[in-house]
């Protein structure tokens, strides 16, 4: 890619988006994009997998079957979606080792709900049913943002999204109309989870620093604080049809715009969380790094395995695998 | 890309993320197979594996192509324009040049 970047190129290209058209790798693109592209798609990669942690915690103390095996696939599903994100920011040639490189040493950084610790069976439920439901209605705008690679790896995330938001708020449901116990346990996640999850969607748009020109790229389709609402109308019905309250006593229907008006965000806590000093930023970070280390000898054996077959059997070397894959 | 290439030989055991494989998925009978992402792997069976547990984890796929990334070759977009010629002055490639007799059909 020639990386001269005159007004005419960048005029080109913001033509091209302005007519719809989706941009490729290796198309021509500004260095801007490019960056904020891959800032996006890396964090949102590390996001993914980060985000296993808090409810693999679970996954063992399960209260049944039914949840146990649904958690264990959800948990899985994060893990591949992980996966289909850093192969698309793969695309803008930058490698899967740099990429975790720099998250592994704190230079990069991952959505700041997963920071937050899982107390109990209940913010298993409320983990699916807002975090996940938050993160459908930010994947869905995605899934239609100018660059090829990310929107294509969304439709296949939000393909699967919906099972993770509906398993946890059937699992919020059941609670709610449990014992006084679970119920005051349900309530009690949702309490906690509920701003994180609105602070989710990131600072409010007099304040996001990046806003302006990914709109315009049409990699954000709309501002933070639009994404924030919709998500805040679609939740509120459903915390009300199930008994729950969310914990805002400023949350409020205005009939003239339709929209339920929430009180303020804590700021000052994401900004907190997001320098790393929330509840469980280290212990994540940890439980990563040594995750890492721990697969360190089951990446070194498959290599030694591929070398050792090629100098045994060099005529066997091809993309053709030695049997028949296993019928899937 | 710093990726180990998959045709390199002798590589000692680092640690790198395995050489890059793209994978295709056939969806329907008939279907053409569609690129849909990319996997690593140390070889082409564990590519196949790790494809199966990325890609298809719901719904039946027929089929699953892994092709190791260095051996795709790919046209550039500066290369385009030319190499897509479409050739709109070669009109006798197209049917509407040949004349019929007025009423015959089915031609």
């Amino acid at each position: 890619m020639d990386a001269v970047e005159s007004p005419e190129r960048r005029a080109a290209f913001e033509a091209r988006i302005a007519a719809g058209e989706v941009i490729e790798p290796k198309d021509w693109m500004p260095e801007g994009y490019r960056r904020q592209l891959l800032r996006m798609m890396s964090q949102h990669a590390h996001s993914e997998v980060v985000g296993m942690l808090p409810e693999g915690n679970w996954i063992t103390r399960a209260p049944t079957l039914r949840r146990k095996i649904g958690l264990l696939a959800k948990v899985q599903d994060e893990a591949g979606h992980g996966l289909y994100l850093y192969c698309a920011a793969e695309s803008l040639g930058v490698s899967r080792d740099e990429m975790l490189d720099a998250l592994h040493d704190g230079a990069a950084r991952y959505a700041s709900i997963f920071n937050y610790p899982t107390l109990s069976w209940a913010d298993i439920g409320a983990i699916g049913w807002l975090v996940d439901g938050a993160a459908v209605v930010n994947q869905t705008l995605l899934a239609k943002c100018s660059f090829g690679p990310y929107a294509r790896a969304m439709l296949r995330i939000c393909r699967e999204e919906n099972f993770h938001r509906r398993q946890g708020y059937e699992i919020v449901a059941t609670l709610a109309r449990g014992t006084a116990a679970q119920r005051a346990m349900v309530q009690d996640a949702v309490n906690r989870w509920w701003w994180p999850t609105l602070m989710m969607f990131g600072p409010p748009d007099a304040e996001s620093a990046n806003s302006e020109a990914l709109m315009r790229w049409r990699v954000k389709r709309q501002s933070n604080d639009a994404q924030r609402q919709w998500f805040i109308n679609l939740t509120v019905p459903q915390a009300n049809a199930i008994g729950i309250e969310l914990p805002d006593p400023e949350l409020e229907f205005d009939a003239e715009s339709g929209n339920w008006k929430s009180g303020a965000v804590d700021w000052d806590e994401f900004r907190r969380v997001l320098r790393g000093d929330g509840p469980c930023n280290h212990e994540r970070m940890a439980a990563r790094r040594r995750a890492h280390e721990e697969g360190r000898w089951v990446r070194q054996a498959a290599q030694a395995f591929e070398a050792r077959r090629r100098t045994r059997a060099p005529r066997e070397i091809s993309t053709t695998p030695r049997r028949e894959p296993a019928h899937v | 890309m710093s990726e180990r290439k998959p045709g390199a030989e002798s590589t000692p055991p680092g640690d790198s993320q395995l050489p890059l494989f793209e994978v295709f998925v056939q969806e329907k009978s008939g279907a053409a197979h569609q690129h849909v992402g990319s996997v690593h792997a140390a070889d082409a069976e564990q590519a196949l594996q790790n494809a199966r547990d990325v890609y298809a984890r719901r719904g039946a796929l027929l089929s699953l192509w892994v092709v190791a990334s260095d051996a795709i070759v790919a046209t550039t977009p500066e290369d385009s324009p030319c190499f897509f010629d479409p050739a709109p002055h070669k009109i006798y490639r197209h049917p509407q040049f040949y004349h019929t007799p007025q009423g015959v059909k089915n031609l």
